[in-house]
């Protein structure tokens, strides 16, 4: 159910503008994994590579190699269709589908896959509903839209959906910028659960929540305005939060930076 | 002020960048500002204006008043009484085919709305609308039915599948049919578009001529109201194609991305978030369409045989016939006594009670099922549960 993730020498490009330079790093299964940086130094932009999303941004390619368990997600003859439902997302803003209702929303992903057995539909339902955390909020109310949710709810259902699919890899946009403190303490609690069952990998911007949900974080920064991100520093989150190698990794954390 | 995004335009001019205060700080602005000054200062200041004048000096009384300035209520004016005259128009023309029209209905022998004899003129007039009512709807259905899926596969293709560089040329070939003259489409469809629908018209007659409606008389006459279909559809297909795409392109990233997120191929997210999101555009567009090919005149006239003899009725789409429109138009010679003049205009009135009824329909699909309106009543509804349960 989970997987580990090697990337090496990647390089990020949108259209002739390098955003991303020669980063390297190994993502163990079944752990959770926290990119920090200041905005602009390509975490993002990083983390969607991991399943091909940055395609959809026009222009935007990609060099070196992603590993996902020895496979190479950017060999000739990989479709990125195949790639995402291997390794789900989970987004900055929460974008369940507003037409759909509860049950639509987290079964989408199966009847992409040809699921349309109800009952193994209404099984997977409540047990992803149940896995982020959610059954207990929605459970009466299944059919109605999922628009009608509140922000935090909203998001946990867009993480119900991602594990509807069974992937291997979760990845998080600053899945807690669009939050209050309560919905992300709920979300929080869910990565920590998660992290059972899949490899997560999340980016943010609030240090505190990459010092209490992960196990090892990474820290991105830009040389200058205009030059490519990389990646500083990686390592066990405990050490990079209280014994840092880099120096520009201790002045971000410790709010020095610039 | 180079962007981490990469998005600034290459090729500046090294060297210092214009200051943007040193562009605004030219005399536009400021005479509007002296303007204002004016409208609220009478001691003649002229620079600065009243934020930075009141700024200045804190022991003159802050120029508040007087209400009401005079561009503002010039403007109002104008607003209200734009508003006015459009429904004054309306007005004038609704009251104007009725008053010619109640005349004209009273003296008809014969059932306005469900008879297709058409005799207006002389001592016992006789006319009703049931033909060209038929003709009317059934020419515009089919145009609309030809019309909507090819405007919306246009549509997906320019915004989602295309390469811009070929997306560009299509949206603009398509919107350059608009710009095409009705008379230009008439005389095309009549004389060389008809005859190579001639081979369709046949198969389809030889294949389901055991329907009424597809029933073909012998002869090759293509003046029929299939071509005319065709022809209203490539006539529609622009403005359907056009606000389909509008709303397409409109349709957020976010719901885009989290389709493709769950693995979703192009047309699954088409599916997904594009077709739902977009679902009340394409209704109000077809609407539009519809209530445009209702109407069309000139082409119709030139393309659409007129039968002859008494009862001349055929429900065949593969017969020739008349709409209201060009009913009208083909015999505006004979407008010379009050009660002929009078049956062609009820029948005119009843084409634009129709169209009204269309938009208006239009109107209430858009507005029951708008993204934006929709969602607010259910949160409403949904948000009254989750209290309740609390």
């Amino acid at each position: 159910m989970a997987k580990r993730i090697e990337v090496s020498g990647l390089n990020v490009y949108y259209g002739d503008f390098k955003a991303v330079e020669d980063v390297s790093m190994t993502i163990e299964p079944r752990s959770v994994t926290a990119f920090i940086g200041p905005s602009g130094c390509g975490k993002s932009t990083y983390l969607r590579t991991l399943n091909r999303m940055h395609e959809v941004i026009p222009g935007a390619r990609v060099e070196g190699k992603v590993l996902l368990d020895q496979q190479d997600l950017y060999a000739t003859g990989v479709d990125p269709v195949a790639v995402r439902r291997v390794v789900g997302m989970v987004f900055q803003r929460p974008n369940p589908f507003p037409t759909m209702s509860i049950f639509d929303n987290v079964a989408s992903g199966l009847k992409l896959n040809g699921v349309k057995d109800r009952k193994k539909l209404t099984q997977v339902v409540e047990e992803s509903l149940q896995g982020a955390n959610l059954w207990n909020e929605v459970k009466d109310r299944l059919d109605k839209p999922g628009a009608g949710l509140s922000g935090g709810q909203q998001q946990r259902l867009c993480i119900a959906r991602a594990i509807a699919v069974e992937p291997e890899v979760i990845l998080m946009d600053e899945p807690c910028s669009a939050l209050d403190p309560i919905s992300t303490l709920a979300i929080e609690d869910l990565i920590e659960k998660l992290k059972d069952r899949f490899t997560v990998v999340i980016v943010t911007h609030n240090m505190q929540q990459a010092a209490r949900v992960s196990d090892q974080t990474a820290f991105f920064n830009l040389a200058a305005t205009g030059k490519p991100g990389r990646l500083i520093e990686m390592g066990p989150t405990k050490q990079i939060f209280s014994n840092p190698t880099e120096k520009a990794t201790e002045d971000y954390i410790t709010g020095r930076f610039g | 002020m180079s962007s981490p995004d990469g998005t600034e335009p290459p090729g500046r001019p090294a060297g210092p960048e214009p200051k943007i205060e040193d562009l605004v700080d030219e005399t536009g602005p400021a005479l509007r500002f002296d303007a204002l000054a004016e409208e609220t200062d009478d001691d003649g200041r002229r620079t600065g204006g009243t934020a930075v004048a009141t700024k200045d000096d804190s022991k003159k009384e802050l120029a508040l008043g007087p209400v009401g300035h005079l561009g503002d209520r010039l403007f109002s004016g104008l607003a209200h009484g734009s508003g006015a005259v459009v429904i004054l128009i309306v007005a004038f023309v609704g009251v104007f085919l009725l008053a010619l029209a109640i005349p004209a209905l009273a003296d008809n022998n014969s059932n306005f709305l469900f008879s297709r004899v058409w005799e207006p003129g002389g001592a016992e007039p006789r006319f009703g609308i049931a033909a060209l009512f038929y003709t009317t709807l059934i020419s515009s259905v089919i145009a609309m039915v030809i019309a909507v899926p090819i405007a919306i596969g246009v549509a997906l293709f320019v915004t989602y599948y295309a390469p811009r560089r070929i997306a560009t040329p299509v949206a603009h070939a398509v919107d350059l049919l608009a710009a095409v003259p009705s008379i230009v489409y008439g005389l095309w469809g009549a004389l060389f578009f008809a005859p190579i629908l001639l081979p369709v018209i046949n198969g389809l007659s030889s294949a389901l001529g055991w329907i009424p409606v597809f029933d073909k008389a012998p002869g090759d006459n293509v003046g029929v109201i299939f071509t005319v279909s065709v022809v209203l559809a490539i006539m529609i297909l622009p403005v359907v194609t056009a606000i389909s795409r509008e709303i397409f392109a409109q349709t957020p990233i976010s719901h885009r991305e989290g389709a493709l997120a769950l693995g979703a191929t192009r047309w699954e997210m088409v599916r997904m978030a594009v077709l739902p999101y977009g679902r009340s555009g394409v209704v109000s567009a077809s609407m539009l369409g519809l209530g445009r090919a209702l109407g069309e005149t000139v082409a119709v006239m030139i393309i659409l045989t007129v039968p002859n003899g008494n009862d001349p009725w055929d429900p065949s789409i593969f017969a020739g016939g008349e709409t209201f429109a060009s009913k009208i138009a083909n015999n505006a010679a004979e407008f010379d006594s009050p009660e002929k003049t009078g049956a062609f205009i009820a029948a005119g009135l009843v084409l634009f009670v129709v169209t009204f009824l269309v938009n208006s329909a239009a109107r209430l699909i858009v507005a029951r099922s708008a993204p934006g309106a929709k969602r607010p009543r259910r949160n409403r509804r949904a948000g009254a549960t989750e209290g309740a349960s609390a």
